[in-house]
């Protein structure tokens, strides 16, 4: 491809900031060491380094570095967190609770918790994506041992909260799980201040590198986990492994710099974000998936009535945009959050995200504004649907055929 | 849709011709005596596709129409049969079959339903014709 596109999936994942770039290179060749060698200065400046890592990315979240297990991304984390706090408790109650709009590193997590004889309730949202706290106290049983609800949601960007779950987690002896993966840099976390026992991280969400990641365990009162990687007893003997030690210095500078640039960064992007906003919205039957007001800066998604999702993408070849949901292609299956906030199933077919970040510019986002208007009209003129709704047919009243 | 390449490498030159540069876009008058008029899909499965054929007194379609909302499989098999039924008579119209438009448009597996989409639109293009012109 001669031209890449405008990068408009932050969400996906981020470049690693060139000021990481620089922390981690030494790490690759000078300083090589593994940390766990303590017989010699090799080991012994590795071991500082991801010590020092480590506290970075406690300081961020408002923790104790003593608190914080490196694993290799968020993934791991939430099968860690999850896997780890069911096996570990499971003589208290095997009843888990969770939203049907989690990221699938929590949902086919608690799926394979199902089959290993626990019971899972996916719970809805509201039709802004966000959770309602008497239908989650009404889903805690006696023997409900662990909640799992995301901070920021991946496709919609909006903020659940998670002090007020944490609450009613605390209150009635349910371990909470947090999967903090897209909100790190973009949403103030104090865990001195938050009743969350279990919060799952990513590097690459936040300007750091892919294949590193940590799961925050909360000392007091003490999370009992249960290790789902056995070898070399690191990290306290919850997730062994030789430590990936220019990842992990990576993560803690990105982390350091995501603690300082967080409130300019933010203001930034919502001046975008909301200038993006402006030149879609403009365009007829144009919907906003998920909550305006608690939603991070750099989310908008967004369905276009009458037009199909990947036909969008496909002509939006300028842009670097996704669907929201990652790897539902090739399958007539509409977005599972989009569903589950209660979108009827053309509108979840044919949603838009785009994230935005660190280094998208206001001449990308006019850019995104002229190529998605010219797009969206060019497959209208090609739809029959919109032809109908122009001359006035209610499309619920037209016999499909059934498929 | 980030993970499965739906994105232009993974599909033919002739579904990206046929998307970029769709033939036959529009419509015909639906009640004109001449006209056939088919509509396949459903918006629930995310695929719609409209066609019509005009058809001359001695029975060839002798033009077509067609508008399709679906994924660029679905538009480049919608765009593909608007220009095969043009000259041919209601029976050959009904010969074509789907795997004949998946492989002329080389659609990878997942993308089957389209051709079998734009085949039942044919069908019902032709069924509306012939329904007109009974008794």
């Amino acid at each position: 491809m001669a031209v890449r596109p405008v990068y408009f999936d932050y969400s996906a994942t981020t470049p690693v900031d060139p000021r990481v770039v620089e922390k981690m290179l030494p790490w690759l060749y000078e300083q090589f060491g593994n940390p766990a060698s303590n017989s010699h200065a090799w080991g012994w400046e590795a071991e500082e380094a991801v010590e020092e890592a480590r506290a970075q990315v406690a300081r961020l979240v408002g923790a104790d570095a003593r608190e914080i297990v490196w694993t290799s991304g968020a993934t791991e984390s939430d099968n860690l967190a999850i896997k780890g706090a069911a096996q570990a408790n499971q003589a208290r109650g095997r009843h888990i609770v969770t939203l049907k709009t989690e990221h699938k590193a929590v949902l086919d997590t608690c799926h394979e918790l199902e089959r290993m004889g626990f019971e899972v309730t996916f719970l809805d949202v509201d039709g802004n994506g966000i959770l309602d706290l008497d239908m989650f106290r009404e889903a805690l049983r006696p023997d409900t041992i662990l909640a799992s609800v995301m901070l920021v949601n991946n496709e919609i960007g909006v903020i659940q909260d998670i002090a007020a779950i944490g609450a009613i987690c605390r209150d009635r002896g349910v371990i909470f799980h947090v999967d903090a993966a897209q909100a790190t840099g973009k949403v103030e976390i104090d865990l001195q201040a938050l009743p969350v026992d279990l919060m799952s991280f990513s590097a690459h969400k936040t300007y750091g590198p892919k294949g590193i990641g940590a799961l925050y365990v909360r000392r007091k009162p003490r999370v009992r986990l249960q290790a789902q990687m056995h070898g070399g007893g690191h990290e306290r003997g919850l997730r062994s492994g030789t430590l990936a030690t220019h990842q992990i210095v990576g993560m803690g500078e990105a982390f350091r710099i995501a603690g300082e640039e967080m409130l300019a960064e933010n203001l930034r992007c919502l001046a975008l974000r909301d200038r993006l906003w402006a030149g879609l919205s403009a365009i007829p039957s144009v919907y906003l998936n998920g909550d305006m007001e608690r939603r991070v800066a750099q989310n908008l998604n967004v369905s276009f009535g009458y037009i199909e999702g990947e036909a969008l993408l496909m002509s939006l070849r300028e842009l670097a945009v996704s669907s929201g949901s990652a790897c539902t292609s090739a399958s007539l299956e509409p977005s599972y959050v989009l569903r589950a906030l209660g979108r009827d199933d053309a509108l979840a077919h044919s949603s838009l995200r785009l994230s935005l970040g660190r280094f998208t510019t206001q001449d990308d986002v006019d850019l995104a504004i002229r190529i998605i208007n010219e797009r969206v009209n060019q497959l209208r003129e090609l739809s029959p649907l919109w032809e109908m709704a122009q001359q006035g047919i209610d499309l619920n009243s037209v016999q499909w055929a059934a498929y | 849709m980030v993970g499965g390449r739906q994105g232009n490498m993974a599909y033919s030159e002739a579904v990206l011709d046929h998307y970029q540069n769709p033939r036959n876009v529009g419509g015909f008058d639906q009640a004109d005596a001449s006209v056939g008029t088919g509509l396949a899909g459903s918006p629930a499965v995310g695929e719609v596709t409209r066609l019509q054929i005009r058809v001359d007194e001695s029975g060839i379609i002798e033009d077509a129409r067609f508008k399709t909302y679906g994924c660029g499989c679905a538009i480049a098999s919608g765009s593909l049969i608007s220009e095969w039924v043009k000259g041919k008579s209601l029976d050959e119209a009904l010969g074509i079959r789907s795997t004949d438009i998946a492989q002329a448009l080389a659609l990878p597996p997942v993308k089957i339903h389209c051709s079998i989409l734009a085949e039942d639109a044919i069908r019902a293009a032709v069924r509306d014709y012939r329904n007109k012109h009974q008794g």
